[in-house]
């Protein structure tokens, strides 16, 4: 029943202005400083960020703690959750969807084939491979072009397997934590929750590795053309995303090592955080299906 | 816990209350209509003439470019999202929207993001002058250094249009009083429910293609650029997949607010309730399938042509079922023409000539002769300004005394719709034949023969621009006082909003209502 006694509004609160002055200051300041000027800005508005949502997480906790949280207030946490996840799909569906349309239109179009083969005409010498070796301008311009693609690229069963495996763990493992908190065992949920945030540690470790090796030895850069675009701002994304996963899953670590938040019946915060792990491994398995071995 | 708003100022920054939010959102959306407004009527001022007279043509590229997306992403949304925040709460019988905090930074990020937006106008190089489509290669080859400001406001604007979607889809299916099923909703929140579940699809896809515009602008990747092997043209399927979607964002919940004024106008209950749901479900699902009839002179395949014109025109049924509802809910009603009911009436109306001209559009051959040409600029308006601005005035008027506890003034209702009404024909009627005609879109000069339709447009814009004055003093006026409206406000309509006083106190159903 929605009476305000049991679904809780909160009074007013200073957390939504100064979180828009954070996301403001890292907007402004990230355009500041792609556009050649100071940084300051930027990292300003992140502290600032951090900040406040630092006390707007230790809020909610609070209230929860008080016993302010409703189960159907705790539904609108669970609704909210699981939409921002599925904005977050849509996020990646661009990419991928941009991905698509290169390899089925684009590129066999500029190569001659099929209705619009025509532009052709305007790169002539090039030819349609995947991955993309020589753009075409390279074809048009030889050693005067701009655009060069890579050397070589990324072999889907080394580092990308390695990591198709720590990742499928950790989803693995951070379900066994999640068993272990609804028997109410905090022990077993802290070591397999370490467990997790090791493997992701791991996955983020062999990604840098990978990039290293890419940009150093392959030739393989943002810069390389379609292919290092879309290799790049897919593995990047989805890096960026490991990244802020194994955070939350850190931070949900501490919660429980250190404060002891979790109950079996009551851990929305922890599930939340697993929910993306999941969503961050299944958006995984497609970069390692669509970008690695059908890329190669 | 009875009890009304903290005093000062520090009120409206700190404030949790739906009713305040939904106020924030309207005046805002309010001040940028007038903004937008106002580059709209220094484009009309322009082109008044043939020849420059006025603005250099850079200038008018970054008036067009600006007045769309103001209106788009400063007025629209915001003002459905201001009456959502009102409204929903109250409809089903909630005592507030389910993430309050949310809900306050949502709507502040927003004047943030618009001030970062408006001050590209005064950086060097000036605002961007690509388009409210914003276009690869033009924006991001050619783009002034300001795209790199434009895309971060984009970037937050669509943060804040994320979780004040979310925030409307939890209150909707998690907030609702006992006995208020899915299909005892009103449709103003079920229209509210599908639109929400677009922005939610759709405004990270926007995110992505402003992502790719910046790392193809200052990190050299290719998106956008065939000597990388990359595509102009993949801009335009990744922007209209977001862009389709986006306009039916704008005219859904505008359905939604029309199904509310006309039965209580014409003292009947609503014509096919369900429907409209089904109906208002379909256009969504088919608005994420058209998208490249935006693009048809792009050079697709003869098949993609084909499908995304069949499947453009089936929004027609879905449509027309809608249109068919509403005249029916009139047909032998005992209506009466308060402002409401007439701009609704204008509204289905108006609407629907916007909506033939779309299906003239849709025809792919046809749309050869009348792509980028006023013809499309025609249809749009006749679609936005009808269809959204319309609606959201019949809304605030009906629901006006509801918020404030007063009644605006009649007459003068009238007689802003009438110039409205007038100025709005006056505008867009006269840009078909120009289309027609072959005069294009987004230029300051054109040929001679364009002169006078040219000239009609403009002065209709003035009339339409000076009405808007005669609103906002209304609003004001109802606002400082007037005659005291009732709880019921008109005669028997229908909804939980009707129930509670005039005006709504601070927090409205504490304790859940029962629906039957």
């Amino acid at each position: 029943m929605a009476t305000e006694s049991s679904y809780y509004v909160p009074e007013q609160s200073r957390l939504p202005i100064f979180a828009t002055i954070g996301i403001f200051l890292m907007a402004f300041g990230a355009a500041t400083w792609i556009n050649g000027g100071s940084s300051y800005i930027f990292f300003a508005g992140s502290l600032a960020m951090a900040t406040v949502l630092w006390f707007w997480f230790a809020a909610v906790i609070k209230e929860n703690m008080q016993g302010l949280n409703s189960d159907q207030l705790k539904r609108s946490y669970v609704w909210g959750m699981g939409w921002f996840i599925f904005s977050e799909v849509m996020f990646f569906a661009a990419f991928f969807g941009a991905l698509y349309y290169i390899r089925t239109f684009t590129l066999p179009w500029l190569g001659g084939e099929g209705d619009r083969g025509s532009s052709n005409m305007l790169w002539e010498g090039f030819q349609n491979t995947w991955p993309l070796m020589v753009t075409p301008e390279q074809a048009v311009s030889g050693d005067a072009a701009k655009v060069v693609g890579p050397k070589g690229i990324i072999d889907p069963w080394h580092l990308p397997l390695i990591n198709t495996v720590l990742l499928l763990a950790s989803s693995v493992t951070v379900h066994i934590a999640h068993v272990y908190l609804k028997k109410g065992n905090r022990k077993g949920f802290n070591w397999w929750l370490t467990a997790t945030v090791a493997l992701g540690g791991a996955f983020l470790f062999f990604q840098v590795e990978e990039y290293l090796e890419a940009y150093q030895h392959l030739g393989l850069t943002l810069e390389s053309g379609i292919y290092g675009t879309t290799f790049f701002m897919l593995t990047g994304f989805h890096g960026m995303h490991v990244t802020l996963g194994t955070i939350m899953l850190l931070i949900m670590l501490l919660r429980s090592v250190i404060a002891n938040h979790f109950k079996p019946d009551d851990h929305f915060g922890f599930e939340a955080a697993s929910w993306y792990w999941h969503f961050v491994d299944v958006v995984w398995v497609g970069l390692f299906i669509f970008v690695y071995v059908l890329g190669a | 816990m009875a009890h009304g708003p903290k005093p000062g100022f520090t009120r409206w920054l700190y404030t949790t209350n739906h009713k305040d939010i939904g106020s924030m959102y309207l005046w805002f959306s309010f001040a940028m209509f007038l903004l937008g407004g106002c580059m709209a009527l220094v484009i009309r001022a322009e082109l008044f003439q043939p020849g420059l007279q006025i603005v250099q043509p850079g200038f008018f590229n970054q008036m067009t470019t600006m007045h769309g997306l103001i209106m788009v992403f400063g007025a629209v949304m915001p003002a459905f999202v201001g009456l959502a925040n009102w409204m929903v709460p109250m409809m089903i019988g909630a005592p507030d929207m389910a993430l309050p905090r949310m809900n306050n930074w949502s709507f502040w990020i927003l004047p943030f993001a618009f001030a970062m937006l408006v001050s590209t106008l005064f950086m060097e190089g000036g605002a961007p002058d690509f388009g409210w489509t914003f276009y690869a290669p033009l924006s991001t080859e050619y783009a002034p250094p300001s795209v790199t400001f434009f895309i971060f406001a984009v970037h937050i604007m669509g943060a804040s249009s994320i979780m004040g979607a979310i925030n409307i889809v939890a209150t909707i299916l998690n907030m609702r009083a006992p006995g208020m099923t899915l299909m005892k909703m009103p449709l103003f929140v079920w229209t509210w429910l599908i639109t929400a579940y677009l922005l939610i699809a759709v405004m990270p896809v926007l995110a992505g293609v402003v992502t790719m515009m910046l790392m193809d602008i200052h990190f050299g990747t290719s998106f956008f650029s065939a000597a990388g092997g990359g595509d102009p043209v993949l801009f335009q399927h990744v922007f209209w997949f977001f862009g389709h979607p986006e306009v039916y964002i704008m005219i859904l919940p505008a359905f939604g607010i029309v199904s509310a004024i006309i039965p209580t106008f014409a003292r009947k209950p609503l014509f096919g309730y369900s429907s409209m749901v089904y109906a208002t479900a379909s256009i969504a699902f088919l608005s994420f399938i058209v998208w490249a009839h935006h693009m048809f002179t792009v050079g697709m395949p003869i098949a993609g042509e084909l499908f995304f014109m069949y499947a453009t025109m089936l929004i027609a049924v879905p449509t027309g079922v809608k249109v068919f509802n509403w005249v029916t809910t009139m047909f032998r009603g005992s209506m009466t023409f308060e402002t409401p009911m007439l701009f609704s009436i204008a509204f289905v109306i108006l609407f629907t000539i916007g909506g033939f001209s779309g299906l003239m559009l849709a025809i792919a051959p046809a749309d050869f002769q009348y792509h980028d040409t006023y013809f499309v600029v025609a249809h749009f308006h006749y679609v936005l300004v009808p269809g959204a601005i319309f609606s959201i005035t019949a809304g605030v008027y009906y629901w006006l005394p509801k918020w404030t506890g007063n009644m605006y003034n009649e007459s003068m209702g009238k007689v802003h719709f009438w110039l409205a009404f007038v100025g709005l024909n006056v505008t867009f009627f006269p840009m078909h034949f120009v289309g027609l005609a072959g005069m294009p879109r987004r230029i300051p000069d054109y040929a001679l023969q364009f002169a006078d339709f040219n000239q009609i447009a403009s002065v209709g814009a003035f009339l339409f621009g000076a009405a808007q004055i005669l609103f906002l003093f209304n609003v004001i006026r109802t606002v400082r006082g007037g005659k005291k409206a009732t709880d019921e406000v008109w005669e028997n309509p229908e909804g939980l909003e009707w129930s509670v006083p005039s005006p709504a106190p601070y927090h409205t159903f504490s304790t859940p209502p029962v629906v039957r």
